[in-house]
């Protein structure tokens, strides 16, 4: 009884923590420009147009900026993504021809909650299930790829248009990989212990999720991203302001510039191995694209380090043989190179 | 006495609910057995598809993230009065 009531109070106490904040949120970032400027200039006093003066403007703006807009989108997710779990996405998948599977696999990639440790069981539960090979491709390559971290990043620090292509973009990547790799038919590559599994009926009952408990998912997938991205955000940030003017604008030009034909299957080549989430590769992505790179080659490395790697490679060796796992790689790396081109011959 | 799984090949969330699950234990004075079930194919047989999973007394409880510790002992002392 003890613990229904205060059940009760915490829901009471929830729908007003979010009501109250969005507010001060809202006046928050509409301020933002001016309270950085008083702050700079006022309180702190810089002068005016100094190199350093323009570095630590643009770094006590965009922390908070970014931070706030961060918060903001990651709770709306939150709450999006209560109402999806792997178990629906995979009813809805479940009778789903090529094409149309892999369009709705892609978008369920993106709002289905995901973790990489969590593939296997995934990727098992959808094949067990009856949904095609390809169509669990099309959700494996959007789920990772296209986050709410990346889209903020993006959309923070280079604007909605980069957001949405980059979105866009990696949606295609997800929906025609996984066509390609369910047309060539590879199932015979899929480890045979994968058909013989038999999971078990689920019996937990569907629980009704009141929509305070929406809320505190919500704010708990705040509390678990935002703690951990924010020191990415801040070194990224900082490394933008730092070498804004101190780096000659163009020294990256030459190697990663739109000139360089080569600087796309390159930047792949050097991400594909490596592994980091959204937030830990902006500091670079800031870094490159301030001195000179072109957009297309980083997106095309960013989308190579966040969507494939070396550690996801060995996690799914346990469920695919080697084949699979490179026409896998080599399939939505040469989706990633074919977008870091077109996004250079666009801008 | 409960019986109390805990799913999942051994990520960091895995190992957190299962250190949750010995507090709870602990912490209510309860008798029970905390296994962990690391096999994929055992994990599938409970129909999960997100990990960590947490089965109390053969039921399901939880798939794919981590409970309160006040839920979880919620939970712990609704399958001890319905045993």
């Amino acid at each position: 009884m003890n613990y229904l009531s205060n059940k009760l109070n915490e829901e009471k106490t929830k729908f007003l923590i979010p009501l109250l904040l969005l507010p001060v949120w809202l006046i928050l970032y509409l301020n933002l420009e001016n309270l950085t400027n008083f702050l700079i200039y006022e309180i702190v006093n810089l002068s005016k147009g100094a190199h350093l003066t323009d570095a630590v403007w643009f770094f006590v703006f965009e922390v908070p900026k970014v931070l706030l807009l961060l918060t903001l989108i990651v709770f709306g997710v939150g709450i999006i993504r209560s109402y999806f779990s792997p178990e629906r996405t995979r009813k809805m998948l479940g009778g789903k021809k090529l094409f149309a599977g892999n369009v709705s696999a892609s978008l369920l990639g993106i709002v289905t909650p995901f973790c990489s440790c969590s593939a296997i069981p995934l990727f098992l539960g959808f094949v067990e299930s009856g949904v095609p090979l390809g169509v669990t491709f099309s959700f494996l390559i959007a789920a990772p790829m296209i986050n709410e971290v990346a889209l903020v990043l993006l959309f923070g620090l280079f604007g909605w248009k980069t957001a949405l292509l980059y979105m866009t973009t990696g949606l295609l990547i997800a929906m025609i990989s996984g066509y390609i790799i369910g047309r060539l038919k590879l199932e015979r590559y899929v480890e045979p212990w994968v058909y013989e599994v038999k999971a078990g009926h689920l019996e937990m009952e569907e629980e009704q999720i009141s929509f305070s408990e929406r809320i505190t998912a919500g704010i708990d997938a705040v509390k678990e991203i935002v703690s951990k991205v924010w020191i990415y955000i801040v070194i990224g940030i900082a490394v933008g302001a730092g070498i804004h003017g101190y780096v000659p604008e163009n020294f990256m030009a030459s190697l990663m510039g739109k000139s360089a034909w080569w600087s796309v299957p390159i930047a792949v080549m050097l991400g594909v191995p490596m592994y980091s989430n959204a937030a830990g590769i902006i500091p670079i992505v800031q870094a490159l694209l301030e001195k000179g790179a072109s957009l297309g080659t980083v997106l095309a490395f960013m989308m190579s380090v966040i969507g494939l790697s070396f550690p996801e490679a060995i996690i799914l060796k346990k469920v695919l043989k080697l084949q699979l796992i490179f026409v896998f790689v080599g399939v939505v790396a040469v989706g990633i190179i074919v977008v870091g081109y077109v996004f250079n011959l666009i801008y | 006495m409960l019986n109390i799984k805990v799913l999942g090949p051994g990520c960091t969330n895995c190992v957190t609910l299962e250190k949750l699950c010995n507090e709870a234990v602990a912490e209510n004075g309860l008798e029970a057995e905390i296994e962990k079930v690391t096999d994929y194919k055992d994990i599938m047989s409970y129909g999960i598809m997100s990990t960590p999973g947490l089965v109390i007394n053969g039921k399901v409880v939880l798939s794919g993230k981590l409970p309160t510790k006040s839920t979880l002992s919620h939970w712990l002392m609704n399958a001890l009065a319905t045993q």
